[in-house]
């Protein structure tokens, strides 16, 4: 058996959003390069709805399948619910993530949270 | 195909494979059985025995049979300990980067009471002789360094270390997994006490191995049961299997200075093709290393992606990441050089075989090049380094 599922190997290959949005709205960064993973993530946001993402992800395989399912599953979405994003929700679109490799679901989770408060806090600030 | 992951595990010999089959089929009996086919088995075990010897310059006496090289590692110390815990000697040395196998036994000698010292690898993963003999004490009982190691292919001063011990009359021991069948060893020149080996590391199959221990030296056994090799080891002898390491080793052994100058050749040739990449490491001394033994830090990116780039592309290689060891630490051997976690996690060890060609090199070459630029145009790593953010560490 492989040790990821089609889906996994299927982003993972052919990352989809990869790269930067120079005007980006919102940029959340997390991880460190002490354990080996680091995702950050670039949105645009017209009207409160997410119209654009970016991601650039230094990781493992599952790492970066989780971040290009993640911009996958909010890209076009408002931000009221990109916020309910779930590391379960990416993993289980993957169509499920080995026991240890959960942690990059919850990275890509996070990822898109950290983003979309530098949003809001942007927002705040302006 | 370009199988370059050697040092995990190698393809058998088609003269491993025959002769296991050719023992499977017609000299099945049991060794210990005393009916003339029986004796027949027997008669192939102590064969093989006495090939095995006579390659490192044993005595057939001196050599047991093992399931591997994990068995004969732990044997090998958990021996050595008995011993010294019987004359009160309870100090053992070692170094940071020795094979799981010899670490997590010393891990349990440690919770019994015993002192262990690992001595420093260096940035070249080297061990000097001499600060083993300044870390031997009037209580240490064995000395326990690895012949070449695993991960960045460094051989060890071997001789050396072991002419100190002698001097010092403490046990040596050495892991000598990816040494034998690959570079000369022979346990008198070297002054080696006791000695691990796993066949399948030498084109023989898994599950067998075996441990060599000087004449003198009271072994204590692991497995309780029948007395098999002397009492020793018991289990009924894994008698195909040890006449296939036997084989091959016997295949490997007339040839190995010329199989090894061979593949020097080649690695020297990846290490100067992969050296053109921007920002990288060789990880281990470029000289004192096995012939097959290619291994890098890039900075930047990730091992586990590159390997499984590198897989699509028809490569099979291995990384010291921590996401191909399942925790979150990267490898203990690139920690003990010094690597910092940051670039330990861009490793790629390349170990190579016999059957590689010219053409294989350069494909190699040119697709870890690929692979490498590729992953770095979306790290973000690599744009802060790129962007004067961050201090390039390579
Ligand atoms: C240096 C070293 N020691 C010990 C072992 C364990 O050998 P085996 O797999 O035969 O138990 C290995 C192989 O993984 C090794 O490379
Ligand atoms: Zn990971």
């Amino acid at each position: 058996m492989a040790l990821y599922s089609e889906k996994v190997m299927d982003h993972f290959r052919n990352p989809r959003n990869v790269g930067v949005i120079e005007d980006a709205d919102g940029i959340g960064e997390v991880g460190n390069a002490k354990c080996g993973d680091i995702m950050k993530m670039y949105l645009k946001i017209d009207d409160d709805v997410i119209t654009d993402v970016k991601f650039e992800t230094f990781g493992c395989g599952s790492a970066i399948a989780s971040s290009s399912m993640a911009t996958e599953l909010i890209k076009g979405q408002p931000v009221s619910e990109a916020m309910k994003l779930t590391n379960k929700a990416v993993a289980e679109a993957l169509d499920g993530l080995p026991d240890y490799k959960m942690h990059c679901s919850v990275l890509a989770e996070e990822a898109i949270q950290s983003a979309l408060e530098d949003y809001e806090k942007r927002k705040a600030d302006k | 195909m370009i199988y370059a992951d050697n040092a995990a595990t190698t393809k058998m010999s088609e003269t491993a494979v025959k002769t296991m089959v050719s023992v499977i089929n017609d000299d099945y009996g049991n060794p210990s059985s005393l009916y003339g086919f029986g004796q027949r088995a027997k008669e192939v075990l102590e064969s093989a025995r006495d090939d095995i010897a006579g390659i490192i310059g044993a005595d057939p006496r001196e050599i047991i049979f093992t399931s591997g090289g994990s068995e004969a590692d732990n044997q090998a110390i958990l021996s050595a300990a008995q011993l010294g815990k019987k004359n009160g000697k309870m100090h053992i040395v070692s170094s940071a980067f020795e094979h799981h196998a010899v670490l997590h036994t010393l891990d349990k000698l440690k919770k019994e009471g015993f002192d262990i010292t690992l001595v420093d690898v260096h940035e070249n993963g080297l061990v000097i002789p001499t600060e083993i003999e300044k870390a031997i004490r009037k209580d240490t009982c064995l000395v326990t360094i690895m012949f070449a190691n695993n991960e960045i292919g460094t051989i060890q001063p071997i001789r050396e270390i072991g002419r100190i011990c002698r001097d010092k009359k403490v046990l040596f021991h050495t892991d000598a997994v990816q040494a034998i069948g690959h570079i000369p060893v022979n346990v008198n020149d070297d002054n080696i006490d006791l000695l691990s080996a796993s066949a399948h590391k030498f084109h023989g199959p898994k599950g067998v191995g075996f441990l060599y221990a000087k004449k003198g030296i009271k072994l204590s056994s692991l497995i309780a049961g029948g007395a098999q090799e002397r009492g020793l080891r018991a289990g009924t002898e894994n008698v195909p299997g040890i006449a296939a390491m036997a084989a091959a080793l016997k295949e490997a052994a007339p040839r190995i200075n010329e199989t090894a100058a061979y593949l020097a050749k080649k690695r020297d040739r990846l290490i100067a093709g992969l050296k053109e990449i921007p920002h990288c490491a060789v990880n281990g001394d470029e000289k004192n290393r096995l012939p097959s033994n290619v291994n890098f830090c890039f900075e930047g990116i990730e091992g586990e992606s590159l390997l499984l780039l590198l897989d699509d592309k028809g490569i099979q290689a291995s990384s010291g990441s921590a996401c191909t060891s399942g925790s979150l630490d990267p490898s203990h051997v690139l920690l003990a050089i010094g690597r910092v976690h940051d670039v330990a996690h861009g490793s790629l060890r390349l170990s190579i075989g016999e059957d590689i060609s010219d053409e294989d090199v350069e494909y190699i070459i040119s697709s870890v090049k690929e692979v490498v630029t590729y992953l770095r145009s979306f790290s973000p790593i690599w744009r802060d380094l790129e962007a004067g953010l961050k201090e390039h560490i390579l």
